[in-house]
């Protein structure tokens, strides 16, 4: 978002470089990070909480397996599944530690995603809400900024739920919890920190839903093409 | 849109089936499985090399083990020790060591022993809390008077696990000597039940579950895992892939 200029139809720089490899590497990261992880948790499709948790003890939640069209492999490999996995999580999380220090060097965080005092006003919010709930998105100059949701989520998403997603996956370790002791009291046990990988993992799916939502209702070639090759034209405003 | 769900389900299929050819090929798989040279690195430079496991107090062990693995081994050799309630086994020490060893679990139940209250961590991803009691590795392997050469114990079990093949693992010496690491006689106070890998298993607790060796036989100090199996230092490392390092 460099300086934007306020005439609608003009071609603006809108995402940086480091914005752009980091959300498609991401994106990539992410699929096989959660498709290998399906095919993981089928190996014992219980969740507990606690520091122990096996077939005797009470589950807070028992499924099926998931299908092979969503996992990864697509036939049931543990091995092969934790090879994608383990492979794909230390790039995926060097990757986010990479790009908050870049973003708060070229103060991506500071100028695009903190939030400004005003824009945390509950009358502000509530409007935001309203406008969202009736698909009404910002034109002009306006659509250069996030507004205070998308501010929210991708906050919510970069500094919450995959470091959260990061940190327990670390703690499900036993290396791990030899090396970093603190992690296994952080989320209460080996067992509350499997469940609580799964819950965000599916919570990003849900943040992947509204935000494939929302690049669609936005304009979906419009936004594409700004992640790709940063360039995007500024919404006319509405009739 | 020009999007349905149809397509998405078919697109997320076809990626997947793409990632799938990825994996069968040579190249890509070993790049694949090399992330576990950058874990074992990763964790061992994070940790202290005594760096201890959790040990958890008595009102948090499970109310039930679960038992991993082989729940019996059945063959007419393990029966024939375990009629005569394991007098005749004894866990044979050899390999790359000076003095061979041959100890009787009575010989085990003399040496001064250790016990932890630790979690048992299966691959799969389930984990129960037991206290173990039994003779630290250390001691006996410089009784043995380990060969400076040997690099690696590897593990023989009593459990077939079909095709004449027995069970097997290994570690190398950081965690051979490390205080944890135990041969276990006893789980909760009890002498260990066949489930559990009677009369002795090994605890590895830093790793996972496939490395507890159960049943053991002999210990094998090995300078080189390539002649152990198919070479990958472990019954599921050879079968199934299993990651040899498995601190992850």
């Amino acid at each position: 978002m460099d300086s934007p200029p306020d005439s609608v139809g003009t071609i603006v720089r809108r995402h940086r470089l480091s914005t752009r490899l980091w959300h498609w590497l991401n994106a990539l990261l992410l699929y096989v990070l959660f498709t290998s992880g399906l095919g993981i948790f089928n190996a014992h499709p219980r969740l507990y909480w606690g520091q122990y948790g096996a077939n005797f003890d009470p589950s807070w939640l028992e499924l099926d397996r998931f299908p092979g069209w969503i996992t990864l492999p697509g036939t049931y490999s543990l091995a092969l599944s934790r090879h994608w996995h383990l492979a794909a999580a230390p790039i995926f999380a060097f990757a986010l530690l990479f790009y908050m220090l870049w973003s708060l060097a070229n103060r991506h965080i500071g100028r695009d995603l903190a939030f400004r005092r005003e824009e945390l006003t509950p009358r502000h919010v509530w409007h935001d809400i309203k406008d969202h709930a009736r698909l009404r998105f910002p034109t002009g100059a306006a659509a250069l900024r996030y507004n205070v949701l998308q501010k929210a989520s991708y906050v919510g998403v970069i500094f919450v739920a995959l470091p959260l997603v990061i940190l327990t996956g670390l703690t499900m370790s036993p290396g791990m919890n030899a090396a970093w002791p603190w992690l296994v009291d952080l989320f209460g046990g080996r067992q509350s920190a499997r469940s609580i990988h799964f819950i965000t993992a599916f919570a990003l799916v849900a943040f992947f839903l509204v935000h494939i939502l929302m690049v669609v209702l936005a304009g979906p070639l419009n936004e594409i093409r700004s992640m790709i090759t940063g360039r995007y034209r500024v919404p006319e405003d509405r009739p | 849109m020009i999007l349905n769900r149809r397509h998405l389900l078919l697109g997320a299929t076809a990626t997947l089936a793409g990632c799938d050819r990825l994996a069968g090929n040579e190249r890509f798989r070993e790049a694949l499985f090399s992330a576990e040279n950058f874990h074992k690195w990763a964790q061992r430079t994070l940790m202290t090399r005594d760096a201890m496991a959790r040990e958890f107090r008595p009102d948090q062990i499970s109310p039930r083990f679960r038992a991993n693995g082989t729940a019996n081994p059945n063959t007419p050799e393990y029966k024939a020790i375990w009629r005569t309630g394991f007098a005749d086994w004894r866990l044979r020490v050899d390999g790359r060591v000076a003095r061979p060893l041959s100890l009787s679990l009575a010989h085990l139940h003399a040496l001064p022993h250790r016990e932890q209250i630790t979690r048992h961590d299966c691959v799969e991803g389930w984990s129960a809390i037991g206290k173990w009691r039994g003779v630290p590795l250390r001691p006996i392997m410089e009784a043995a008077r380990l060969n400076d050469r040997a690099r690696y114990l590897v593990f023989h079990c009593a459990d077939d696990m079909g095709g004449g093949s027995a069970y097997y693992e290994s570690i190398d010496m950081v965690d051979a000597f490390h205080p944890q690491t135990i041969l276990a006689y006893a789980l909760n106070d009890r002498p260990l039940s066949v489930a559990n890998g009677a009369p002795l298993r090994l605890r590895v607790e830093r790793q996972l579950g496939y490395k507890q060796a159960k049943y053991l036989m002999r210990i094998e100090a090995v300078d080189s895992l390539s002649a152990i199996g198919g070479g990958k230092g472990g019954f599921w490392e050879d079968h199934a892939g299993y990651d040899w390092y498995a601190g992850i």
